[in-house]
């Protein structure tokens, strides 16, 4: 009943969602940390939106529970819409209303007095960069003012949760960065937890305090990049790219010889070798030892970016199925 | 002692919070409506239509001179030679078209377009969205009702300078109110198609085919029903004529129009005095007198309560279909 105290804004408790016999997500156990940006990464049709609309109460879960600051969103379903913003991805305001009447309109739904509301929409306006175009109907707006729309209208609500779907999606990346920036403000200026889903993690990585990779309906990894990084790294064998000098075949048994490294391959000017650790350290000392000049080592996959993108090209594709439209 | 009170205005506060909710969607959705170019076209048709209407009453009421009685009434009700409608026929025909008009794509229309998650996810319970538009919708006709009526009884007396009695009065309001309640049942009916169906077109032509088979086909149907459980021959006895009239009486007022058309016709024809038919004793030494409006009024009260019935039969459908619906476009 009371709100917790606990450090995490958003918890979910085996959280799971099934559509006739489809399973849109399953067993989910969410923590998102109270101040901190977390990132629901996945490709299309994993489970994001599904997940977004039951943490609103907006869908009614199949098993399992949600809380939002404590209250349940389908107990409670006025505290949580009170604490939370959303803004959905392709976000929606009436075409023949200006930007001002649609902010309007929201401040009303929200109980705002005429005075707060004036005062909030008139700095949230400032804030995106829409002041000019404020008088101007909806219909005419870009996708790009569309969604900084949809952050004034975040600003006006003023939530302590903010949860957006595919912020970026659509965007050009000038946008993009600037959104971007805009978010960063959100959480770290006015301490806001953020929640965002997106299937672009180039362009939301670096703004992520966590992330939580969704495949399918599950999760299949969550944690801080780095810890993210290596979670991943240690369900897969490490691939290296080495390139020494001279190159020849007292190389290749050197190689061998290093404990964890299980197959070594020449390809082009490079050498390849599969291991099962990360032997960067003991291989290069072994190299210098030796009397070899070691040009380059790499450690590929290590990239969060390699790793999701194999996970999606595994599991079906980015592109490989539609939103659950 | 405090402890017991605190929980009771916490709950008192999510009302109000969800009635300000209302509020606001009611208000966003009366404006709506108002500054809507569609809503603006078929009310210039509707004002146009009562207005011709009332041009050739006043023309077919003073070629038959003034004497009659309840004078004001026709102007609603007597159609010419020209124009064969009056202006309760245009209401009843066009009326529900106005309320279909207005709903058909209220909530899918806003699932198109990506708003209705925006707005459900702001501090307002789910419900609050379609009473709003329910009510904003039913405030809007009763608007455009009570103007259009006013308005055309205005100009009679300009016309006439004959005032109405208060009998007269009240029977056009409570003509006007049932009106309301009649264009308010094709609303409802709108809604719960644009929750049902997904497409703003679906929804719309759902809405004028159940229109057109009430107005048009209704009647046609019924007969053959009663035709066919009842079947009528020459030779038919009295009792089977009676049984087929009565089917077909009362499988008629299913539809909607039905019983519009005949409480209308008793509360602005006091001539009036039976709906349905009347055997030639029951005549038998009844006064050929106008009835009296509270007998009128006490004729028509099934229809009315029946019509106030099957409009929130259907806004009823439309609550339970949306509160089970899945939100998500």
């Amino acid at each position: 009943m009371a709100p917790s105290a606990s450090k995490y804004l958003v918890e979910t408790n085996k959280l799971t969602k099934h559509y006739g016999s489809l399973v849109a997500v399953s067993n989910l156990n969410l923590k998102v940390k109270t101040g901190s940006i977390f990132g629901i990464l996945g490709p299309n049709g994993a489970g994001k939106t599904t997940t977004i609309l039951m943490l609103l109460g907006l869908t009614e879960p199949t098993a399992g529970s949600a809380r939002i600051a404590g209250y349940d969103p389908l107990r409670e379903p006025l505290k949580v819409k009170a604490l939370t913003g959303y803004l959905p991805d392709n976000v929606g305001f009436y075409q023949d209303m200006t930007g001002l009447e649609n902010l309007y309109y929201t401040a009303d739904l929200n109980g705002l007095s005429r005075e707060v509301a004036k005062e909030r929409i008139h700095a949230a306006l400032e804030r995106v960069g829409l002041t000019e175009a404020a008088e101007r109907k909806v219909g005419e707006y870009s996708r790009g003012m569309r969604q900084r729309l949809g952050i004034a209208d975040l600003l006006v609500k003023d939530p302590p949760l903010i949860i957006m779907d595919e912020p970026t999606l659509g965007i050009d990346p000038e946008g993009v960065r600037e959104l971007l920036q805009l978010i960063r403000e959100l959480a770290h200026k006015d301490k806001r937890t953020i929640l965002l889903s997106s299937h672009l993690l180039h362009q939301v990585q670096e703004i992520c305090d966590e992330v939580g990779i969704f495949v399918k309906g599950k999760m299949i990894a969550s944690g801080t990049i780095d810890q993210l990084g290596s979670q991943l790294q240690a369900k897969e064998k490490l691939q290296l790219e080495l390139k020494a000098e001279p190159r020849d075949e007292a190389l290749y048994q050197l190689c061998r010889r290093t404990e964890g490294v299980t197959e070594v391959k020449g390809e082009g000017d490079l050498l390849k070798l599969t291991c099962q650790k990360d032997v960067r350290p003991q291989l290069s000392k072994a190299l210098v030892e030796a009397g070899y000049n070691l040009l380059h080592l790499h450690l590929r996959g290590f990239s969060l970016d390699d790793i999701y993108s194999r996970y999606f090209q595994k599991e079906g594709g980015f592109y490989g199925q539609d939103r659950t439209a | 002692m405090a402890r017991t009170v605190l929980p009771k205005i916490e709950a008192l506060e999510n009302v109000v919070q969800a009635n300000r909710g209302l509020t606001a969607v009611i208000k966003k959705e009366i404006s709506d409506h108002l500054s809507g170019r569609r809503f603006l076209i078929l009310v210039i048709l509707v004002v146009v239509a009562c207005l011709a209407s009332l041009y050739i009453a006043a023309s077919a009421i003073r070629s038959a001179g003034q004497n009659a009685d309840f004078v004001f009434l026709k102007l609603f009700t007597v159609a010419g030679s020209t124009l064969p409608f009056s202006f309760t026929a245009f209401v009843s025909f066009l009326g529900p078209l106005l309320g279909l008009m207005m709903g058909f794509d209220a909530i899918n229309g806003e699932r198109d377009r990506g708003t209705l998650s925006h707005v459900l996810s702001q501090p307002i319970y789910r419900d609050a969205l379609i009473n709003g538009k329910f009510i904003a919708g039913v405030i809007v006709l009763a608007l455009v009702v009570f103007g259009l009526g006013l308005l055309t009884g205005g100009l009679g007396l300009l016309v006439f300078g004959v005032p109405p009695t208060v009998e007269e009065l009240l029977r056009i309001l409570v003509y006007l109110v049932l009106s309301v309640v009649y264009i308010s049942f094709w609303l409802a009916l709108s809604l719960l198609f644009s929750i049902l169906f997904r497409q703003t077109t679906t929804s719309a032509l759902a809405g004028i085919a159940l229109w057109l088979f009430f107005t048009l086909f209704a009647v046609f149907f019924v007969g053959m029903i009663a035709n066919a459980i009842f079947p009528l021959s020459e030779s038919s006895p009295a009792q089977q004529v009676l049984a087929n009239a009565r089917l077909e009486m009362w499988l008629g007022r299913i539809s909607p129009n039905a019983l519009y058309d005949e409480a209308t016709v008793t509360l602005l024809n006091p001539s009036v005095r039976a709906l349905g038919f009347v055997m030639l004793d029951q005549l038998y030494g009844a006064i050929d007198a106008p009835l009296s409006f509270g007998q009128s009024l006490l004729l028509i009260w099934p229809h009315l309560v029946s019509l106030i019935a099957a409009t929130l039969i259907c806004f009823a459908a439309a609550y339970f279909a949306f509160m089970r619906q899945e939100i998500r476009a």
